[in-house]
């Protein structure tokens, strides 16, 4: 697909080397010659340099012949503007924009035929929503759901000298007391398919389906479950925390807030009333102790600063804090930080790129396409769950009869209501839903992909 | 330096050239020429093995390519090339002296056209269908050939810095987002055209032979003759068929891209074709006047005009063929040619010289520095095609000017050494004609004439002057700074 991602920030050069790598022409543009540049070094790519809301750069960038436009240039209203010009330009085109004020959230969904918008994405909001689900669900470090939550996903670290250190994986059912697939390992950087002989050592990051029951179960059983979180502490008062703050407000929680500006304190202030909103750096220890964070149950970094959060985070969990997220914005200082103890890792980024290449396989492949992606294993893996229909292969065919690709496994088929943990003998039928995992390899698009020619 | 991916890149040249050789081969086995059928076969065998071994060596390589490994790596390539692709002229025993090969493969695959040989057809049709091929493959680049046709993934760094490398003209980009693709769109293009004028070759009865090295020595505007008696030999109507086609291959390959997309507004308002057909013009109108009843073959009005713009065309797209001896012309005349020699093509084009582009924008750049000197607080940019030139650019243009003026300028001096002592008109033009992929000059180097004359110094300095040439200085410049190698 012919595919114009306008602005290229932290979100837009992601989601270049995402759709890149899935085999799309892109066409990059940007105000700032350096930033293309770094881009078509990088990626193989075109780039146009001007504003993206102009139809002449537009029309530069094949607008009249592109399938797809991404919006994530910084302002709002230039990705407003831009989606709408765009489609005025070609009828046919399907546009996605990064909306993130909330004061745009009513007017851009009341509004999206005018807009000409086929999907909004806010990273922050949904950054702020998968940290208040792991404060629900602490012990672990991401949870992800499929099959409209009948399955979820979670990742879990080995510690050294936990029940799971040294533990071949046959006896994982037993210990979890119900039905649980380890579906990927990641060890020193690799992806490995785990089978039942498997042992699993620590500092391993093992991925594991189940059903939330049997999940819950596992987790207490692996003495992973603490006591609901109460105290929390907030590092930085960005959006992050402004939508974080609203989830947070119904639950009755006690929230801290420390934030360097004082403006955005007083507007803070002015929208939460049951939350503490405190100003000073949070990076200095003097005032995280000033404001007891020895006592609270949860420390969430969420300051614009990449750095600034991962410290914050190293001196929450020097003092034992019970749970600790970190947020980060540049994918490639990943692999530098996952190496730290910060606890629990949100990209904001990566979240909202998920969503849209599921949208961008969605386009691509009316029939058979994915219903959920996910990326897992720092981008190593994939979790992916299709719908079975007539199209698929090996129907109603016993799963020990057929071939998959040696890096594919099929984790969960759901049928309608019921969830089967497959074995030998399962198979599937058109309805049901079905959660594969791709350990490295080839990219697969469609269900078919996963069956060995 | 990911030493890694650049030698496998080389295994991969290596593969592709000897697979290139087998026609050759072929054409050597149905004329019955026994060493060249051997030359041809122990050479590919040999790449063959080559590229092997060194495919074998890089397994593993990873994809990390910046600008640094794609200069080296295009400036081995290149050289490598012309290593394995002169051993034919070597095995077969027709050239001897394998410095003498050397400087004829380099000439071909630079486009240059310089020859040692005073007789040509002694080659035989293997060799010679080997050395006309030559130009064509230089001509739009054997790189950019290999991004065409492996798919390589991953990193977009890998292919651009190649591309940039190896083709022509101050800033080189894509025309379509996958490099894969532009490579591909560039050799249809180039394919297209060169099928395009062997047609018309043929029309102009030229023999089926003939009219594939002409069109090959014209797509890449090389200029190997294949006849002893150069190009005066065939009928009027190939020759004008071949100035047309040299004049369109020294234009930039981009508009042709945009002329089949039916967007025909931005290449009328291209301003650097604009310039360039007002040179080419220019050019062959003032020398018409010039030689008009000057020599035996100038004295009907339609002749001089056809020799004025085949010798304009040949000169300014730097291919070098020639249907009269222009060292005969008036002084005038002779003038124009070594400014259009200097000049060159256009940018993104097979042909040579500092280009049309780089002409402009120097002009442009030593305008507004002139206009500073006496409003020294004014901001002005550079603007090209209405579009602003970035400084960096515009820098890159003058130290490429500077390079090339040193260069010439030494390699002059190290040609003025030759025992043989040649008059400065001699060896002057000889660095010019090479250094600009032309292949005639003036005086003992002039179109009757050939380099065989010169020493084996001369003879290497000259082939570095082509290979600086068509890859514009810098690829070549890398491997002889001792900061490349630091790690």
């Amino acid at each position: 697909m012919n595919i114009i991602v306008a602005g290229s920030g932290k979100l837009g050069s992601m989601l270049t080397k995402r759709l890149v790598e899935e085999g799309h022409n892109l066409t990059i543009i940007d105000t700032s010659q350096d930033v293309l540049d770094e881009s078509i070094e990088e990626y193989d790519v075109l780039s146009v340099k001007g504003n993206c809301a102009s139809m002449e750069i537009l029309r530069e960038a094949g607008v009249e012949t592109a399938d797809l436009l991404i919006v994530t240039a910084e302002e709002d209203e230039i990705n407003l503007l831009c989606c709408m010009t765009a489609h005025g330009m070609n009828k046919n085109l399907h546009t996605i924009a990064r909306i993130r004020t909330p004061d745009y959230a009513e007017s851009t969904y009341a509004m999206r035929k005018l807009f000409a918008l086929s999907l909004t994405v806010n990273p922050e909001r949904h950054a702020a929503r998968e940290i208040y689900r792991l404060l629900k669900y602490p012990g672990f470090i991401k949870r992800e759901k499929f099959a409209n939550g009948r399955i979820e996903m979670v990742e879990l670290k080995v510690e050294a000298n936990s029940l799971l250190d040294n533990m071949p994986l046959y006896k994982m059912p037993k210990i979890a007391n119900g039905q649980v697939i380890v579906c990927t390992v990641l060890r020193d950087g690799n992806v490995i398919t785990p089978s039942g002989e498997f042992i699993l050592k620590a500092g391993d990051k093992i991925y594991v389906t189940a059903s939330p029951i049997n999940l819950n179960k596992m987790l207490k059983n692996l003495g992973l479950i603490t006591r609901r979180i109460k105290n929390i502490v907030i590092a930085g008062g960005g959006s992050v925390c402004f939508y974080l703050a609203q989830f947070l407000e119904k639950d009755n929680c006690n929230v801290k807030v420390i934030e360097q500006d004082i403006s955005r304190c007083e507007h803070l202030a002015e929208h939460f009333e049951n939350i503490n909103i405190v100003n000073g750096d949070a990076s200095s220890q003097l005032m995280l102790e000033k404001e007891g964070v020895e006592n609270c149950d949860a420390v969430i970094s969420l300051t614009g600063m990449d750095e600034k959060n991962a410290v914050i985070s190293l001196y929450a969990n020097s003092i034992n804090i019970p749970k600790v997220i970190t947020k980060l914005g540049r994918s490639q200082h990943m692999q530098i930080f996952e190496a730290l103890p910060i606890g629990t890792i949100i990209s904001t980024k990566e979240l909202s790129c998920n969503t849209i290449v599921r949208y961008v396989r969605a386009m691509e492949n009316q029939v058979g396409s994915a219903v959920t992606v996910h990326s897992i294993a720092d981008d190593l893996a994939e979790a992916i769950e299709f719908i079975v229909d007539n199209s698929t292969y090996n129907c109603s065919v016993p799963l020990k009869d057929i071939k998959l690709k040696p890096n594919v496994l099929i984790a969960s088929i759901t049928k309608g209501n019921r969830n089967e943990f497959p074995n030998g003998d399962s198979i599937f039928v058109p309805g049901d839903r079905i959660l594969i995992v791709r350990n490295g390899g080839k990219i697969i698009k469609q269900l078919n992909d996963i069956f060995e020619d | 330096m990911n030493y890694k991916i650049m030698v496998k890149i080389q295994s991969w040249i290596l593969f592709i050239e000897a697979a290139l050789m087998a026609p050759p081969l072929f054409i050597a086995m149905y004329q019955k020429e026994a060493q060249s059928v051997f030359a041809f076969a122990v050479t590919i065998l040999i790449t063959f093995i080559l590229s092997g071994f060194l495919g074998l060596i890089s397994k593993g390589a990873k994809n990390k390519f910046y600008a640094k490994e794609g200069l080296v790596c295009v400036g081995i390539a290149w050289i490598v090339m012309c290593l394995m692709g002169a051993l034919p002229f070597f095995i077969s025993g027709k050239i001897p002296n394998y410095v003498d090969a050397f400087f004829e493969t380099v000439s071909g695959f630079t486009t240059t056209g310089a020859s040692i040989l005073s007789k040509v057809e002694y080659l035989g049709k293997g060799l010679l269908w080997w050395r006309s091929f030559t130009h064509w493959l230089g001509g739009m680049g054997v790189l950019v050939f290999f991004l065409a046709i492996i798919p390589v993934s991953g990193s977009g760094g890998f292919s651009l810095h190649i591309l940039r490398a190896e083709s022509t003209g101050p800033s080189v980009n894509k025309t379509l987002p996958k490099m894969r693709e532009s490579a591909a769109v560039l050799y249809i293009l180039y394919i297209g055209l060169t099928v395009l004028d062997f047609i018309f070759l043929l029309i102009g009865k030229m023999k089926v032979f003939d009219a594939c090295c002409i069109a090959f020595g014209t797509a890449g505007t090389g200029g190997f003759a294949v006849l002893d008696t150069g190009f005066a030999t065939y009928s009027h109507f190939a020759q004008n068929v071949t100035t047309v086609f040299m004049l369109l291959f020294g234009v930039n390959f981009s508009l042709y891209f945009f002329i089949v997309l039916k967007k025909i507004k931005p290449v009328l308002k291209n301003e650097e074709l604009r310039v360039y057909l007002l040179v080419v013009l220019s050019s062959i109108i003032l020398i018409a006047f010039n030689i008009y009843g000057k020599t035996a073959d100038t004295m009907r009005v339609s002749d001089t005009i056809r020799h004025s713009a085949f010798q304009v065309a040949t000169v300014i797209t730097t291919t070098g063929y020639s249907t009269t001896d222009f060292a005969q012309w008036p002084s005038f005349s002779q003038a124009i040619m070594l400014v259009l020699m200097l000049m060159g093509a256009s940018a993104g084009s097979t042909g040579g010289g500092m280009k049309v582009a780089r002409v402009i924008l120097l002009f442009k750049s030593l305008k507004r520095n002139a206009h500073k000197l006496m409003h020294p607080n004014e901001v002005r940019v550079i603007k090209m095609n209405n579009q602003k030139v970035g400084e960096q650019t515009v820098a890159n243009v003058n130290a490429y000017l500077a390079a090339y003026v040193i260069l010439m300028i030494l390699s002059f001096i190290v040609l003025s050494l030759d025992g043989k002592n040649f008059s400065m008109t001699t060896n002057f033009t000889a660095v010019v004609a090479t250094f600009n992929n032309i292949g005639p000059g003036f005086d003992q180097v002039g179109p009757t004439c050939n380099y065989g004359a010169y020493n084996m110094i001369s003879k290497l300095v000259m082939s570095f002057d082509m290979l600086f040439g068509r890859l514009e200085i810098f690829p070549i410049l890398a491997l002889l700074i001792p900061s490349t190698y630091k790690k």
